[in-house]
C-alpha cells in the first residue's frame, strides 16, 4: 500500500500529446467565441496557466527530485532540460543570454501546441500558446523568483522559430508570518 | 520505535495538517497556539543554522533530538515543510518524508483541485491515506524496535 499512488507508472503512463493539444485547441478556440478581442484571450490563457503552474511545480519537485537552483542558468537548465522534457517531450535550447545573466530565452523548434494549427489573419494579436508564459511564471513564482516571461518569436506568425523570453525580476522572500515575533 | 506526530506547514507557515499517533503528553495550549510555536521555532532553527553553517550548505536543518524524541525536517523548494517527531531509534527518514509530500500530498491535495492550496486541507482521502502510510512504516510499530 506505502507506495501505491499512480507515481509507479508515470512512465508508463505517458499518451500520445495529440489529446492535449486538440484540448488546447479547443479551450483557445472557446475563449476566442468568448472574449471580444485577442488581449483578453490572452489574459486568460496566462491566467489559466499560472493557476497550472502553482500546481505543476508540485508536481515536477516530487518526481524529478530536481533540488533549489542557486543562479538563473541553473533554473535554465532545469527548466529547458527536465521540465519541458518531462511535460512536452521536446527540449528547447538556451541562448541569448544576457550579459547580466538575468535574461535568456528557450527557443522551440517545434511547439507542440500548434501541431494542427493556422492562425487566422483576424487575430494577429493572438499569443496562441500564451499559456506557457502563466505555467512558466507561476512554476518559479513558487520557488521564490519572480519571472517575466514572453512570446517574442512565433512560428505561427511567421517566424523561423519559436522564442520565449524569460527575464530574471527578483527573489522573492519568505516572511515570517504577520503577528507573530 | 515509533512516531508520535506529524505537521504538514505550507510556505507562509499555516498548518496545513497534523496528526498524532503515539503521544502520550499534550502542549497544553490550543492547538493553534502549539502550530504558530512550533513554526516559529522552525523558522527560527533555519535562519540560526544557516548562519552559524561554517560551510555553504546544500540541505541545511535536517533534525534535532532530545532525550526523549527526535524531531525529522523536510524542506521542499517550494516551501512546503513536513516534520515528523518520532522516537529516539529512528534514523534518517529523509526518503519517507519526501514519500509523504510526493506520494502523498501532491497526488491527494496538490492534484484535487477542489483543494485549496495554503489552506488547512479538508480532503478525507488525504487523511487516509497517510494514517495507511505512516502506519505502514517499519518504524511505526512501539514493538517493532
Amino acid at each position: 500500500m506505502a507506495r501505491q499512488g499512480s507515481r509507479g507508472g508515470a512512465e508508463s503512463k505517458k499518451m500520445s500529446s495529440e489529446l492535449f493539444t486538440l484540448t488546447y485547441g479547443a479551450l483557445v478556440t472557446q475563449l476566442c467565441k468568448d472574449y471580444e478581442n485577442d488581449e483578453d484571450v490572452n489574459k486568460q490563457l496566462d491566467k489559466m496557466g499560472y493557476n497550472i503552474g502553482v500546481r505543476l511545480i508540485e508536481d515536477f519537485l516530487a518526481r524529478s527530485n530536481v533540488g533549489r537552483c542557486h543562479d538563473f542558468r541553473e533554473t535554465a537548465d532545469v527548466i529547458a532540460k527536465v521540465a519541458f522534457k518531462m511535460y512536452l517531450g521536446i527540449t528547447p535550447s538556451i541562448t541569448n543570454w544576457s550579459p547580466a545573466g538575468d535574461e535568456f530565452s528557450l527557443i522551440l523548434e517545434n511547439n507542440p501546441l500548434v501541431d494542427f494549427v493556422e492562425l487566422p489573419d483576424n487575430h494577429s494579436s493572438l499569443i496562441y500558446s500564451n499559456l506557457l508564459c502563466g505555467v512558466l511564471r507561476g512554476a518559479l513564482e513558487m520557488v521564490q523568483m519572480a519571472v517575466d516571461v514572453k512570446f517574442v518569436q512565433d512560428t505561427l506568425k511567421g517566424d523561423g522559430v519559436t522564442e520565449i523570453r524569460m527575464k530574471f525580476i527578483r527573489r522573492i522572500e519568505d516572511n515570517l508570518p504577520a503577528g507573530e515575533e | 520505535m515509533t512516531v508520535h506526530s506529524l505537521y504538514l506547514f505550507d510556505r507562509n507557515g499555516i498548518c496545513l495538517h497534523y496528526s498524532e499517533w503515539n503521544r502520550k503528553k499534550q502542549a497544553g495550549i490550543s492547538k493553534e497556539e502549539e502550530f504558530k510555536l512550533m513554526y516559529g521555532m522552525l523558522f527560527s532553527i533555519r535562519s540560526f543554522v544557516s548562519k552559524m553553517s561554517p560551510l555553504d550548505m546544500k540541505e541545511g536543518f535536517l533534525s534535532f533530538q532530545t532525550s526523549k524524541y527526535k524531531l525529522h525536517y523536510y524542506e521542499t523548494p517550494t516551501g512546503l515543510k513536513v516534520v515528523m517527531n518520532t522516537d529516539l531509534g529512528v534514523g534518517n527518514i529523509r526518503d519517507v518524508l519526501h514519500q509523504i509530500y510526493s506520494y502523498i500530498y501532491v497526488e491527494y491535495v496538490v492534484k484535487n483541485p477542489l483543494c485549496n492550496l495554503n489552506e488547512p486541507i479538508q480532503s478525507e482521502l488525504f487523511r487516509s491515506k497517510l494514517d495507511t502510510f505512516v502506519r505502514s512504516l517499519p518504524f511505526f510499530s512501539a514493538r517493532a524496535g
